[in-house]
């Protein structure tokens, strides 16, 4: 590794001239960190490593796919009997971008909680909800690829909310659709689409490395570091927490994927689509429905669009929605609770998300996506001014040489 | 010794989220009336009852085959669930196909073979609906994975033919209670003694419904058995993992921890 520096040896013969094993070596093994980051600063890694799996099995599901609205259904069952594994390259795809989406949505309620988002970190929580959006967009044009009844449904009732947009709204759908229904055409450019936005996501992705590393991870107690005695180099020691991270959370992913294969997935997609035969509830995967939750909960069409767009939008305005100087909710009595709330607030909008829209899961739905936003618009800037935090320690080796602050996960 | 405390608490947590994506709560549960069987393949250890797979392709072939296509399974698959090479010949060279277009341009049948999906009843759709009142059967190789309550709900709709309430109005079909909205296009198929079976094996209701629901969880899910077993090697082999990296990670903090 000491050839890197002084230009010796073939590694240090490429380094002088393109440094790329010097910057592997500042990201990846000397890069000071916070020596005190729980668990919870294990999602970043874990979300790196699913976008890998999903983008090596999906180049090898690719091989196998036939993109035709004859030949799809078919082909995905081809992929499933007759190529050598190809269950378990599918299944292991399929579960990957459920798993890739707990994994993220753990590591932005975590940004919620530990204050990430704060002075000098907004355009690092930015990069991120651009990954959120990449990432949507992405598995949603996946899950129309195997032309199953969601597949088809799905892709018919979100195309459609685009037509809720005043004036142009039947073009905007006719152009999206490359035709005058959901048809071959669309599928052609989903599964173009969804082959691309992957390796849109990595250059978003290091772009998110990048500005992470220009300010350094934020830690648990949220205070800046104060000299070299808060941090510790990345390699050896969050390498191997890392690991191990990734092995337990990989345990769980195997027991899924081997013998909850389909759990996640809904029946009807095993239907082969059938545009004359709408079933009886169309429900998106279980990771949209927060937001499907949100779209139905307004009685009007355009209203709904919005209120889901919105409910992503917002994020990026939490930096100054957020009037509070202190990061950590751990020195934020009022704020850890409302966190807690909204966290239990997104829970009830995935359950009334995946229920039918009739009776009470309708009022349930309209006071949950009122008290997201409120949330954000009204108790994140009152609580910020109102709140009195507790007194912050003097440095991260101060608070972590005395007993460890007992934070509130 | 203190910071073990750590580690519950995310096992905990990590156990909450697995159950909840694993819990009923986001999924539609079927509509119907439905017994929830225990079958040979359910479970860590299940693996598909060959032998009852075999009589099942028996029931299919027999009773089902008339109106339903088996569309994504090959003959040679069936060696699969222990047919020996040449049964496999003989099962599929009592149907016919389309031969590829002769050296004059002409299209002649030939018998199948082993590589050839399995026939449908069938020319096209359109024959399919004039057959059966303007609706196409459905095919049968995904149809325990394509059903909510799976092949629980397989085997209740197989038994659930009923004499319908005195209220209930029967233009076109016949009364189930498991079937969503109970009218069932299908009559009732399975009796008992519907089928002779080969290996001698007696012919109930019953039997026969349990061979048809393995031989067509077989058809779904082909790899099944390969799946399990190798997810359990794959499991072990990571929890193993898992705990050699957790004591690498205790042995490596030490210095920081104290």
């Amino acid at each position: 590794m000491s050839n890197i520096k002084n230009g010796k040896g073939v590694i240090g013969w490429i380094d002088y001239r393109l440094p790329i094993f010097s910057t592997l070596q500042h990201t990846l093994v000397d890069y000071p960190t916070p020596k005190n980051l729980n668990y919870w600063w294990n999602f970043g890694s874990l979300a790196g490593i699913f976008l890998l799996i999903q983008i090596i099995t999906g180049i090898v599901l690719a091989m196998h796919y036939t993109p035709s609205v004859e030949g799809a259904f078919a082909s995905i069952e081809h992929i499933m009997r007759d190529v050598n594994y190809g269950w378990l390259i599918r299944y292991i795809h399929m579960n990957g971008a459920s798993f890739f989406f707990i994994v993220v949505y753990i590591h932005i309620f975590r940004g919620l909680y530990y204050g990430s988002y704060k002075s000098p970190r907004e355009v690092l929580w930015w990069l991120g909800l651009t990954i959120l959006l990449l990432m949507m967009a992405t598995a949603f044009m996946g899950y129309v690829l195997p032309w199953g009844q969601m597949s088809f449904w799905g892709a018919t009732v979100i195309t459609n909310l685009f037509s809720a947009v005043p004036i142009v709204g039947t073009a905007v759908v006719e152009w999206l659709w490359g035709g005058f229904a959901v048809d071959n055409a669309l599928l052609n450019r989903f599964f173009a689409l969804h082959y691309l936005f992957p390796f849109l996501i990595v250059g978003v992705v290091i772009l998110h490395i990048v500005a992470l590393h220009t300010h350094g991870s934020n830690n648990p107690l949220g205070i800046d570091r104060k000299g070299p005695q808060d941090s510790i180099p990345f390699h050896p020691y969050y390498t191997i927490k890392d690991l191990f991270g990734l092995s337990f959370v990989l345990t769980i992913f195997a027991a899924v994927v081997f013998y909850a294969p389909d759990y996640l997935g809904h029946p009807d997609n095993y239907i082969p689509a059938d545009p004359l035969k709408t079933p009886a509830h169309i429900v998106p995967e279980w990771y949209f429905l927060p937001f499907y939750a949100i779209l139905r909960a307004v009685p009007d069409k355009l209203g709904g669009v919005i209120a889901m767009i919105s409910a992503i939008l917002i994020l990026f305005a939490l930096p100054w929605l957020d009037t509070s100087k202190v990061r950590s909710a751990t020195f934020r009595p009022i704020y850890k609770k409302f966190f807690w709330f909204l966290l239990i607030d997104v829970i009830i909008l995935t359950w009334v998300g995946g229920s039918p829209a009739e009776g009470h899961f309708i009022l349930i739905g309209r006071l949950a996506t009122i008290y997201y936003f409120a949330h954000f618009i009204i108790f994140m800037p009152i609580i910020g001014i109102i709140e009195t935090p507790k007194p912050l320690p003097n440095s991260i080796s101060e608070a972590v040489l005395k007993k460890p602050i007992k934070d509130g996960t | 010794m203190k910071n073990y405390y750590k580690i519950p608490k995310i096992f905990f947590i990590s156990f909450i989220l697995l159950n909840l994506f694993l819990s009923n709560l986001f999924a539609a549960g079927p509509d119907g009336n439905i017994t929830k069987m225990k079958f040979s393949f359910d479970g860590i250890f299940g693996v598909i009852d060959k032998a009852s797979a075999r009589r099942g392709l028996q029931v299919y072939n027999e009773i089902c085959a008339g109106c339903h296509s088996l569309e994504h399974v090959s003959y040679r698959n069936l060696l699969d669930i222990g047919f020996s090479n040449d049964q496999v010949k003989e099962f599929a060279s009592q149907f016919e196909v389309t031969a590829e277009p002769d050296s004059d341009g002409e299209v002649n049948m030939r018998s199948a073979i082993p590589s050839d999906k399995f026939v449908s009843p069938y020319q096209n759709d359109n024959q399919a609906k004039a057959m059966n009142n303007g609706a196409i059967p459905p095919d049968l190789s995904l149809i325990i994975k394509a059903r909510a309550g799976g092949a629980s709900y397989f085997y209740s709709l197989l038994k659930g033919y009923e004499d319908p309430p005195e209220d209930k109005e029967l233009s076109n079909g016949y009364y189930n209670i498991a079937y969503p909205g109970n009218v069932i296009a299908m009559p009732q198929p399975l009796y008992g003694d519907d089928v002779e079976y080969a290996d001698g094996t007696e012919a109930t209701m019953e039997q026969e419904i349990i061979d048809l629901v393995s031989f067509l969880t077989w058809t779904g899910q082909p790899e099944l058995n390969d799946r399990k077993s190798m997810g359990f090697r794959v499991f072990l082999f990571l929890v193993f993992m898992t705990s050699v990296l957790f004591l690498s990670y205790r042995k490596i903090w030490k210095k920081i921890k104290g």
